[in-house]
């Protein structure tokens, strides 16, 4: 390895650096303390077991180990977009259709990127599959939270106008258009925004780790690029699917608008 | 003929009552009695066991689209899914300009932003929207309420001009003059609880 390897002095002292968000928060009464300690322990501790459970699991090269790995992934990704729902949606209904999507899409585009374009020997080589859905998978999350989260939201707000188009005989796609495209766009625009500033402001973090590991910067940029990709697809498609099964979860089989069933919520008896 | 059977709308006791076709059926009953929901269970905008048949064909074998074509919810609010009203309308539509008329609206209207409208204009507008491609039944849940007494009378005219051509109605309003102008019977709502069977429909 041509890297320089970190002894546990040098994350010590490179923990040192929370005291600043201690201080800030110390000095602003933002009461901020107890969830820095947390999540910085959390960090610590979760990257640590990732190490080593990754260390064994590329020791094993099983494509049983990898794929139990892979799950776990995918169950935590399903659980934490569940996590990230404002109000509604909150449900097992949910679970159900942010983990399935995740779990489609993360087999999907993993399989296409790694199976067929990166082809390595074997091809299921936890080494790239693991990273790779790792990636696939943190961004896919995170637009299928969103777009939940603005569907639910737009269709609570705009009740009024779908329930008018639904009475005036629109199906419920067609009635809930306006919300539906609105969560699609903003599930959509992180990864473009990403992809038209990467390289020129921040480094990703795969081509860093690459290159500080003593990867060719230009074959490192050649990775970046596939996973770009990668991820812009897996956004689209897990956008598209998250969306379509949102209004699927917001409407019944008669087209009717049911927000009660996932917020729980009684609607009030009005005159 | 709009056939009622049974319908269970939270709140209130299975209700079954009939609209024969070109009359006006009133739904009274105090503030939070479930007058809008009943329309809405009607609409088949919230669910609500129960049998509903227009002029004889079961609402549950057709599908929700052609059954809101037929059976139309005004609601007292009308909501807005356009920047402007001729969106929303079915546009070149032939009726569009004497419906229009009829309600004294101009015809500027259609191309002004809906935010910039009055609340009676939107009602008005609303009406209009609804009536586009003659559903066989209305149900109007407070058609007047935003209104001044002219533009109330216009839109009495039309609802007695749509009964008179062979649509039914069902009114809900808070004006007893208006419901005695307009209806030909009478559906008085009550809280299911206290044993009281909650419907007593009678000829005006």
């Amino acid at each position: 390895m041509s890297y320089v390897s970190l002894t546990p002095l040098d994350i010590v002292l490179a923990a040192a650096l929370l005291f600043a968000n201690g201080l800030i928060s110390w000095g602003f009464r933002l009461r901020l303390e107890k969830s820095i300690a947390i999540a910085s322990v959390r960090m610590v501790l979760q990257l640590a077991l990732i190490g080593v459970v990754l260390k064994f699991i590329f020791a094993q090269t099983s494509p049983a180990w990898t794929v139990v790995f892979a799950l776990v992934m995918v169950s935590a990704a399903g659980v934490e977009v569940v996590a990230r729902q404002h109000r509604g949606f909150a449900t097992w209904r949910t679970l159900g259709l942010s983990t399935a999507t995740l779990l489609f899409i993360g087999t999907f585009v993993t399989v296409l990127g790694v199976g067929a374009i990166i082809s390595p020997d074997p091809w299921y080589s936890p080494r790239y599959i693991l990273p790779i859905l790792g990636m696939v998978l943190g961004n896919t999350m995170t637009a299928v939270a969103l777009v939940l989260d603005v569907l639910n939201e737009a269709a609570r707000r705009e009740r009024g106008a779908i329930e008018a188009r639904l009475a005036h005989g629109a199906p419920r796609f067609e009635a809930l258009g306006g919300p539906l495209r609105t969560a699609l766009r903003t599930g959509m625009m992180p990864m473009l925004n990403s992809m038209a500033t990467t390289g020129l402001v921040a480094l990703p973090g795969m081509m860093t780790g690459q290159i500080i590991a003593g990867a060719d910067p230009v074959g490192a940029a050649k990775y970046q690029m596939l996973i770009m990709f990668l991820i812009a697809g897996a956004t689209a498609l897990g956008s598209f699917l998250a969306a379509v099964g949102g209004v699927l979860l917001l409407t019944d089989e008669r087209h009717r608008l049911r927000l009660d069933v996932d917020a729980g919520a009684k609607r009030n008896a009005r005159s | 003929m709009l056939r009622v059977e049974r319908l269970q709308v939270a709140g209130l006791p299975p209700l079954s009552f009939e609209v024969p076709t070109g009359e006006c059926l009133a739904v009274e009953g105090a503030s939070g009695t479930g007058k809008t929901l009943l329309l809405r269970a009607i609409a088949d905008l919230d669910a609500a066991p129960g049998d509903v048949t227009l002029d004889g064909e079961e609402r549950r074998e057709m599908t929700p689209q052609e059954w809101r074509r037929r059976v139309r919810y005004c609601a007292a609010e009308p909501a807005w899914w356009c920047d402007t009203p001729r969106e929303c309308l079915a546009t070149g539509h032939p009726r569009i300009d004497r419906l229009m008329q009829s309600l004294d609206l101009d015809a500027v209207l259609l191309d002004q932003p809906v935010a910039t409208l009055s609340t009676g204009e939107r009602q008005r507008l609303a009406l209009v929207r609804a009536l586009l491609d003659e559903p066989k039944v209305l149900l109007l849940d407070e058609p007047t309420g935003a209104l001044d007494p002219q533009a109330t009378a216009l839109t009495e005219e039309l609802i007695r001009f749509q009964l008179l051509s062979g649509h039914s109605v069902l009114l809900v309003s808070h004006d007893e003059a208006q419901v005695e102008r307009l209806s030909h019977a009478r559906l008085l709502l009550s809280k299911a609880n206290g044993g009281d069977d909650g419907e007593r429909a009678r000829r005006s």
